[in-house]
């Protein structure tokens, strides 16, 4: 019971401490949310090249693979898997195999919602 | 008065009636709003991994991070979700539901210019840049490391 309570403060710890830097960097600079959301995911994808942030993941468990720098990480990850058993075609097709399932859901779940919700114009 | 000097003009006065909300205020806001979101997705997993032992530990994080983008659709189709961002700021757009949150507003949002070039191209209008940015990186990365690995 007390490990489980420890591993939910590390997630809000991590989870938190980066979501916090991201509205820091959204306050201080004029730099768009778009924008942030790229250099954190290059961060994630660096920190994976390198293997730095699988320790991270292994320490907070979902604070660190839910914000979009473990969404890069998973791409790098999984590009290095890929080519340790595939070669160069595993070089290719690892980071997209390693996000497919989410990258599937959002876009598929949202083409079908948009098919019953109509964005509210407001009248006033 | 050109246009230029105008528009800066603009921008101080809108500097000066936009409410100052206190940056400390938003800070906590980020960082409550992203620690219940990750902690949604920890529990999610948990809850996956005491019904399912046998599943490894990827397998459950891209477990939880469905069922938070699938939450998070769902939130945007019934137009609840911009009252969590505009409390939350960047706590609920670098968690993976502000990438579920962009896809899903902007297909419902451009679903009036048809389903070709609307919803099918501006659906991509955020996530887009994200998703080309992450697969060029991790072609990158696959490469870097194949070279690596023949010497």
């Amino acid at each position: 019971m007390g490990e489980a309570l420890l591993m939910y403060l590390k997630v809000i710890l991590v989870g938190g401490s980066i979501c916090t830097i991201a509205e820091l960097i959204v306050i201080r600079t004029k730099i768009t949310p778009a924008r942030i959301l790229v250099i954190f995911l290059m961060v994630g994808a660096i920190l994976g090249g390198f293997g730095l942030y699988n320790y991270v993941v292994d320490w907070a468990g979902a604070g660190a693979t839910l914000p979009i720098v473990g969404f890069g990480n998973s791409l790098a990850n999984g590009a290095i898997t890929a080519v340790k058993t595939d070669g160069f075609f595993g070089a290719l097709s690892g980071g997209l195999i390693a996000t497919s399932a989410g990258i599937a859901i959002s876009i598929g779940l949202s083409y079908l919602v948009s098919f019953f919700v109509s964005s509210k114009t407001k009248k006033d | 008065m050109n246009n230029e000097e105008r528009n800066e003009k603009y921008l101080e006065y809108v500097e000066q009636k936009s409410p100052k909300a206190g940056w400390f205020n938003s800070l906590f806001h980020a960082f409550v709003m992203g620690a219940t979101i990750c902690c949604l997705g920890q529990m999610f997993g948990d809850i996956i991994r005491s019904f399912y032992p046998v599943l490894d530990l990827l397998t459950v994080g891209a477990w939880s991070s469905i069922i938070i983008i699938v939450l998070t659709i769902f939130l945007t189709a019934f137009g609840c979700f911009d009252r969590l961002a505009k409390y939350g700021g960047a706590g609920t757009f670098i968690p993976i539901s502000g990438f579920a949150n962009s896809i899903a507003s902007c297909a419902i949002e451009f679903k009036k210019e048809g389903l070709v070039f609307g919803v099918g191209s501006k659906m991509f209008y955020v996530a887009g840049p994200v998703l080309v940015n992450g697969v060029a990186y991790s072609l990158i990365v696959g490469v870097v490391y194949f070279i690596i690995g023949l010497f």
